[in-house]
């Protein structure tokens, strides 16, 4: 059966499969699949830049609905801890949050192991860095959107929750919830594009993203205009993609909506 | 008549309540804690690791540096800004054709990362320097700041370009109306009536987009431009010193939130008319 499945994606893939784009440009072109072109690496590189962009999404989104509940709760403290991190890590460029993540945890690892008596050299996962600098930065800008969107929800709707018999997790799971992600939908999907494009910051840590394995074909085969060029169109692709995918998920949230 | 002839005898204050120590003031606190204690290690690690010489040697470069970034993002929102202009009525205008071209431009900058436009300036054009050299533009996309100075004014005026769309189209019909039925002109209507209203819309707007060009124009230290960003990376492959970035930290928060408070008060100011 996986042995099937991994077939149907090889014959599906869109980049070096047997009806790709890369495959149909012909074997002697400088994106041919294989050892002669540079196709199968950049399909390899959007690969790793899609799994990036996918695995940081939900770690950002439930840290920023974290974020979101403390800075709506009553609590000063809360309040002014929330404020703290959404403060920092919007006013930081993505780029030095990611140096920051990716050179801070390797010193703090050290540090702790050198305490235990352990000297080591220790080089971090780059896809590990790369997704936690991109989460902490989605989780500030999303905990925005999530609060805003609970400011839109009248209190009255936690008053029926109450009034039902339902206790306070319920509520949000059952009332809350569903509104809040459908009023919401709009800016996490924004962020979602802003989250594709800044992905392309790991490159510069050395993951193989898009970016880094367009660069490395331009290095080397000295044609920079054109394989950057065609990083540009396939990022240009992934945003198409994405906002046909989130047209769909709006449609579908705003047919559970009620009608008034 | 009747008479209270008894005053109520002074009571003592009502207790003060004791807040109770619910789980969420708990959090708070322990979130604080470590805040509090991070910012203590970061201070720690400062003074532990202070260095004179250092210092003197790029405390200088880190200024030049940060000078570089607001002249180089003060020059691209400018420039942007005008470039803006085209294409935001290109965008607006019923032509077809430039609407389309207006809309794809917008679509390709905002949709691809500043780092590929770069990368795509910078090294692209620069393979083909015997055809730039012709023209006489090499001077140009030989040097990487004005390679930053371009993809960065590229990208902004596609946002601002919207940005300007948005707030043009906000300001009600009828205001159009309303300058018409007075006989103005259609060029004096725009300037006095839809602009200053439109500008106040997109106040807000601007301001965020100076601050998203100020934090992105650290890519420009990719390509050798020895911007805020630039000089950290300098000082961090020399010393090995990871106060580097924290400086650069402090340097970035420190002008993106003078921006934000600048803004606000500018907000403040021009809407008071609009305020109850």
């Amino acid at each position: 059966m996986s042995g099937f499945f991994s077939a149907l994606t090889t014959a599906l893939d869109p980049l070096c499969g047997p009806v790709g784009i890369f495959s149909l440009l012909g074997s002697d072109t400088l994106v041919a699949c294989g050892d002669t072109g540079w196709g199968d690496e950049i399909a390899f590189g959007v690969k790793v830049t899609i799994t990036l962009a996918l695995a940081t999404l939900p770690v950002g989104l439930v840290i920023g609905f974290l974020i979101a509940l403390a800075a709506q709760s009553e609590e000063k403290l809360l309040r002014l801890a929330a404020g703290i991190y959404t403060t920092i890590f919007r006013g930081l460029p993505e780029l030095l949050t990611l140096f920051i993540v990716y050179y801070g945890l390797q010193i703090l690892i050290q540090s702790v192991l050198a305490s235990f008596g352990i000297e080591q050299r220790i080089e971090i996962n780059a896809f590990f860095a790369g997704m936690a600098a991109l989460a902490v930065v989605f989780s500030s800008y999303s905990s925005e959107v999530l609060l805003s969107a609970f400011r839109a929800i009248p209190r009255g709707q936690y008053e029926a929750g109450d009034a039902l018999g339902l206790r306070r997790s319920r509520t949000m799971v059952l009332v809350i919830l569903p509104q809040l992600i459908r009023i919401a939908l709009p800016g996490l999907g924004n962020l979602w594009m802003i989250l594709l494009k800044d992905t392309s910051y790991v490159s510069i840590i050395g993951l193989a993203d898009i970016l880094r394995q367009t660069g490395i074909a331009a290095r080397v085969s000295k044609e920079a205009f054109f394989f950057y060029t065609l990083a540009c169109l396939l990022y240009l692709a992934l945003a198409l993609i994405s906002s046909v995918g989130l047209g769909f998920v709006e449609r579908w949230t705003r047919k559970s909506g009620a009608r008034r | 008549m009747t008479y209270a002839k008894e005053l109520i005898a002074p009571r003592p204050a009502p207790k003060v309540e004791r807040r109770p120590l619910t789980a969420a003031r708990i959090v708070g606190m322990a979130i604080l804690a470590l805040w509090v204690l991070l910012a203590i290690a970061l201070v720690g690690m400062v003074i532990d690791g202070w260095d004179q010489q250092k210092f003197l040697r790029y405390g200088p470069r880190y200024l030049s540096g940060l000078w570089t970034t607001i002249s180089l993002v003060g020059l691209a929102i400018i420039l942007g800004a005008v470039l803006s202009l085209p294409i935001a009525f290109a965008r607006m205008s019923k032509n077809r054709v430039a609407n389309a071209i207006a809309y794809g431009y917008v679509y390709v900058f905002r949709s691809t990362p500043l780092l590929a436009q770069l990368f795509l300036v910078y090294y692209g054009l620069g393979s083909f320097r015997p055809q730039l050299e012709a023209v006489g533009l090499w001077w140009f996309f030989r040097e990487a700041w004005y390679c930053g100075l371009f993809s960065l004014t590229l990208n902004t005026a596609a946002y601002q370009a919207e940005i300007l769309r948005g707030a043009i189209e906000s300001v009600p019909h009828g205001q159009h109306e309303g300058a018409a039925a007075l006989g103005l002109q259609k060029w004096v209507a725009f300037r006095k009536i839809i602009l200053p209203q439109a500008l106040i819309v997109a106040l807000r707007p601007y301001g965020n987009e100076i601050i998203l060009m100020i934090k992105g124009s650290a890519v420009v230290a990719i390509v050798t431009v020895y911007d805020l960003m630039g000089e950290t990376r300098y000082a961090f492959s020399r010393t090995f010193d990871y106060q580097a970035y924290l400086w650069a930290a402090i340097f970035y928060l420190a002008i993106v939130e003078t921006l934000r408070h600048i803004w606000a008060a500018l907000e403040n100011r021009l809407t008071r008319h609009l305020k109850r």
